[in-house]
């Protein structure tokens, strides 16, 4: 599948919408399909200042445990609370209702760190 | 949703909460005062929400609970790393007397001089066994051990003035409790990628050993089933940079009378005598974990052990050194009887004997077993080996899962998948020596069944296993919305039955 | 020797293997070779084994003698059905239920077990059992430690010693510090000096009730509630599981977790084990409770079926980030407990409390009317209570002892400003002449001492 074209990756499989200096993250599709059913999602905290490329989450499918990393460094801003009822959602909709945190964004130069689409696909397709 | 065919399935267990009525009370005591002629109201609960059954409606549902298990009792239990061989009546029929069950743990030592020579000659035999100065029962089963050891590492190395050591050495072959109980001792966990032989290389292991290292954890035979030959070249290199050798235990099946671990150049080491020897595993616990070490780090062990003094032999509490106790009392202590019922069963001429076996069965599965699916290490095994689905998969999109359900049909427990972690679509099969040649013939018989079936007709394994009490279980769902427990209605359990 | 091979089969099975020995497959290299005599017990015929054993049970008297010990392990009356059912082949012998469908049986009793639990302790979730009680409470405290990411803890001073000693173990694996609430003269834990106490910094405040010396020692839901807002987590601590039939569980006063041992349940004492230890928790906790949890789910046609859930916490997935190592649980002692439970039922259940309740007051009168035995402490108390015998108590207990009782636990071991007390315990088991022979045996006891 094609990568949407207004957003950056990451080498390990998170996306990266920029609005101003705020930053929504997520996992991409072919993160979703290879960790398979995820049941359950762990974020930061609201105000957390994080590191680029830390781990600040983590991602469980039923067998399977990810570390969640983050692409940028920042304030979380928000945390996408549906995905505690549904974390189905980041498996149906990973660019869509599927996205994992808000981020005010640090230091704008660390996006050049990050893939474009094209990049990232033939990373994904590897 | 394919509806499978409803003969084989019945409408399930109905849940003890939803049976009974309030009042249906056993009489096992003469009845007494009520609570509140005791003690002050505040203090006492208002309900308790628990079903009255009468006995033999206890008897019923837990026997159909029995009926819808699968133990060793039923049939072969090839479930690779966990040993599952026969387990002799004789030994819980030594330890259901009520001079060992009625025996309290604080009894004093001289009212309980039975029950430590049973520990005693365990401890002894075990030391003996396996190369190491002293064991210690204390810990509940192999995980637990693990952590004791770590604890040990971590003393002797704080003692020494060698605080700096806080690396951990695990090959990416290791059970999952080694890194786990690494980290519970604060140490970081290096994993260390196995050779194309499925062995740690002498070479690979130098590259991360240094002034960090505290602990090197290795199991021999390792998951693979696989000996790792260079296990004293090893541990001298591990010495050599001042760190400690750990022998998981899980194994230790393989090479009884052969070889043994402290000769290997071990300083710790683990059993779990419920594989190794025959305790019944019955149901995942309770476990035991006999803790070993070498001379230099005895004084180290858990308290209490136990110590002999002319005739008299003593629980020894008193250990300034020791890491302290691990759990509430003494040891498993029921366990360390049936294994040292086991000892007895066989000797040490039996041991040996014992592992030959278990060796001989699993290379005779893993020579009938190439002929029809892959063995990604194509040498003599130890105690177990791994096959592996990855062609089947690519070719026919047949996974490990997919072998496995089918088993179940047939009757078989099915073997471990997918561990360890290296192999893809694995099959870890652990025969044991308890089987007969046509029991295993009959399990090769109808594994190369499947495995035709899975090139023939790979949607008739999707719907497996189709003759059991229910069938795939939709785990997504247990995770995604986890129901832990049966809630009581508003009105409270045992008055809304009629 | 339990092999089945004949000398035929073995041949038969090496020439498969293209091997010409059994020598030959288990070769390992010469350095580490066995070169040496095993000293190991010699193998017996089994009639030979069961002599043995028989042989050294007669050396456990103990077990024999008019008992009042406890502290941590207790003697009830257990029906012999629960052996009858535990002990079928099925349950004995099944290893942990990985494949769910051959499984039902036993994922049934456990998810039976984790609702018994839940119903006791009055918290929304249990696990499918740990070790044991002190385990319980390392394993509990760990989880606090993980949610709160602080590094100290405060334990009440009348949590069972050796509960506390096991604390001590793992804590020094984890460089956690351990603080203790002190006791008041009542035998509970100080909870003025509790309200007073920065509590600031502490992952978890834990104490135990009924506690080690018997006493009753809940928190008020007021002191729970200070503690969950100071930001650590109170836990609950239950070495005896028959007082939850009788008093108010912890869930009632906002106990957060809950660590204790089921041993009462029908588990033999069995000289310290296998028992049965259990974490219960408030839902807040749910991922990061130890062990092996089993959820109720549907197959892929919708018939109801139980399964292993949240595996993704346990070490078999996360590793050295797995929420705890423990692998094993004791899943078959969890059985016999649950089993227990469903015969005794919420009546037969209360029943026993109450008798626990009414025998040892009947013990402690007897005792207080010796002369020069004082009960040390006047808060409520369940199945035990201290009795202060006025000399050193190794002693008396030693003369008792020659008595053929076993009078209790010598409290100096473990508090030394109370050597000259005894723990005394009496359950439902405990007859009147049990205690009229304590209080004689006392009696003559201390009037020696006395001539003295």
């Amino acid at each position: 599948m094609a990568q949407p074209e207004d957003l950056l990756f990451s080498k390990e499989h998170e996306w990266v919408k920029l609005d101003g200096d705020t930053a929504t993250i997520g996992i991409t599709d072919y993160a979703q399909n290879a960790l398979g059913d995820i049941v359950y999602v762990e974020l930061p905290k609201v105000g957390a200042t994080i590191k680029q490329f830390s781990p600040v989450g983590v991602i469980e499918s039923v067998k399977a445990v990810s570390d969640l990393f983050t692409p940028l460094s920042g304030e979380v801003l928000a945390i996408n609370d549906a995905l505690e009822n549904d974390p189905a959602a980041v498996n149906r909709e990973p660019y869509g209702g599927g996205w994992l945190l808000k981020l005010r964004v640090a230091d704008p130069n660390e996006a050049k760190t990050l893939l474009p689409p094209a990049d990232y696909e033939k990373i994904a397709t590897e | 949703m394919p509806t499978p065919p409803s003969d084989s399935r019945d409408a399930g267990v109905p849940l003890i909460f939803e049976l009974g009525r309030r009042g249906r009370a056993n009489r096992y005591l003469e009845e007494g005062k009520p609570l509140d002629a005791f003690l002050p109201r505040p203090v006492l609960r208002d309900e308790l929400p628990l079903p009255d059954n009468s006995e033999l409606d206890v008897v019923r549902h837990y026997t159909k609970l029995s009926q819808r298990t699968f133990g060793i009792d039923l049939g072969f239990y090839p479930l690779g790393s966990c040993t599952m061989k026969y387990n002799p009546r004789v030994n819980d029929a030594i330890v259901a007397v009520p001079a060992f069950a009625q025996l309290h743990p604080f009894t004093p030592d001289d009212l309980a001089q039975g029950a430590l020579m049973v520990m005693y000659e365990l401890e002894r035999s075990l030391s003996s066994l396996f190369g190491m100065a002293a064991f210690s029962l204390n810990p509940s089963a192999g995980a637990h051990a693990e952590l004791g050891a770590l604890l040990i590492a971590k003393k002797y190395f704080k003692e020494r003035g060698e605080t700096l050591r806080d690396k951990v050495i695990v090959p990416d072959t290791a059970h999952g409790t080694n890194p786990a109980s690494a980290a519970m001792c604060g140490f970081s966990v290096i994993s260390l990628p196995s050779d194309e032989r499925g062995r740690v290389g002498v070479a690979e292991i130098r590259k991360v050993l240094g002034p960090d290292t505290a602990v090197c954890m290795m199991t021999n035979p390792n998951t693979l089933g696989l000996f790792e030959e260079s296990i004293a070249e090893i541990a001298a290199a591990v010495h050599e940079v001042g760190g400690l050798m750990y022998y998981d235990g899980a194994n230790a099946n393989a090479i009884m009378g052969y070889t043994r671990p402290g000769d290997m150049g071990f300083d710790l080491m683990h059993l779990n005598t419920h594989k190794t020897f025959t305790i019944p595993h019955g149901g995942g616990g309770a476990g035991h974990g006999p803790l070993g070490v070498a001379a230099h780090l005895t004084e180290y062990l858990p308290t209490p052990v136990v110590t002999r003094e002319d005739s008299m032999l003593r629980l020894d509490f008193d250990r300034p050194k020791s890491i302290g106790p691990m759990r509430s009392f003494w040891s498993n202590f029921a366990h360390a009887a049936r294994a040292l019922a086991y000892l007895y069963a066989n000797g040490a001429e039996g041991l040996k004997r014992v592992s030959a076996l278990a060796v001989l069965n699993a290379n005779y599965v893993r020579v009938k077993v190439a002929e029809f699916l892959e063995t990604p290490y194509a040498e003599p095994c130890r105690h177990e080996f791994v096959a592996s689905a990855q062609t089947l998969k690519r070719e026919h999109g047949v996974r490990a899962l997919d072998l496995a359900k089918a088993l179940l049909d047939h009757g078989y427990m099915a073997p471990t998948i997918y561990f360890p972690l290296i192999v893809p679509e694995c099959l870890m099969i652990e025969p044991t020596e308890t089987e007969s040649k046509e029991t295993l013939d009959a399990f090769v018989a109808a594994l190369r069944s499947i495995v035709e079936t899975a090139k023939r007709d790979p949607e008739a394994l999707f719907a497996a296993p189709l003759t059991t009490v229910v069938g795939r279980v939709d785990e997504t769902r247990a995770a995604r919305q986890p129901d832990l427990r049966w809630r009581p209605s508003a009105e409270g359990a045992a008055t809304r039955i009629p | 020797m339990y092999a089945p091979h004949t000398e035929r089969d073995v041949a038969s099975m090496l020439e498969t293997i293209g091997v010409e020995s059994l020598d030959a497959l288990l070769r390992v290299p010469d350095a580490i070779a066995l070169k040496r005599k095993l000293d190991i017990v010699p193998a017996l015929p089994e009639y030979l084994i069961a002599r043995r054993f028989e042989n050294l049970a007669a050396k456990n008297a103990g077990a024999e003698y008019r008992s009042f010990l406890g502290g941590g392990a207790y003697r009830h009356y257990a029906p012999p059905a629960i052996a009858a059912l535990a002990m079928r082949g099925e349950f004995l012998t099944a290893y942990t239920p990985y494949q769910a469908e051959v499984s039902q049986g036993y994922l049934q009793a456990i998810y039976e077990w984790q609702t018994y639990i839940g119903l006791l302790t009055g918290m929304e979730i249990a696990n499918a059992s740990v070790y044991d009680g002190a385990t319980a409470l390392a394993e509990a405290a760990i989880m606090a430690l993980g949610a709160t990411q602080r590094q100290k803890l405060l334990v009440s001073r009348a949590i069972h010693p050796n509960y506390r000693a096991v604390l001590r173990t793992y804590c020094d694996g984890l460089d956690v510090a351990i603080e203790e609430i002190p006791l008041t003269a009542s035998g509970t834990s100080d909870l003025d000096w509790l309200a007073q106490a920065d509590l600031g910094g502490y992952a978890a405040v834990a104490v135990q009730s009924p506690n080690f010396f018997g006493c009753v020692d809940a928190l008020s839901p007021e002191a729970a509630q200070a503690i969950a807002t100071s930001g650590a987590v109170p836990i609950a601590v239950v070495a005896e599981a028959l007082s939850l039939a009788a008093l108010a569980p912890p869930g009632a006063w906002g106990a957060q977790l809950v660590a204790g041992e089921a041993q009462s349940f029908g588990v033999p004492v069995a000289f310290g084990g296998p028992y049965a230890g259990f974490i219960a928790s408030a839902k807040e906790h749910m991922r990061r409770i130890p062990g092996r949890l089993v959820g109720k789910t549907v197959d892929a046609s919708g018939r109801t079926a139980y399964v292993l859930t949240l595996q993704a916490r346990e070490q078999h997935i996360r590793r050295e980030r797995a929420t705890s190592n423990i692998c094993t649980n004791q899943a078959h002692c969890a059985l016999i407990a649950t089993i227990y439970l469903a015969l005794m039922g919420e009546t037969g259940l209360r029943n026993a409390a109450a008798l626990n309740l009414a025998r040892s007051r009947e013990l402690a009168s007897a005792v207080a009317n010796v002369p020069g035995v004082r009960l040390t402490y006047d808060a409520p108390f369940f199945n035990e209570f201290v009795a202060d015998v006025g000399r050193p108590a190794s002693s008396v207990l030693e003369e008792l002892q020659d008595r053929g009782i076993l009078g209790g636990i010598d409290l100096g071991r473990f508090y030394p400003e109370l050597d000259t007390c005894i723990l005394m315990t009496a359950t439902e088991l405990t007859t009147s002449g049990d205690i009229e022979a304590l209080a004689a045996a006392l009696r003559e006891v201390l009037r020696a001492h006395a001539a003295v």
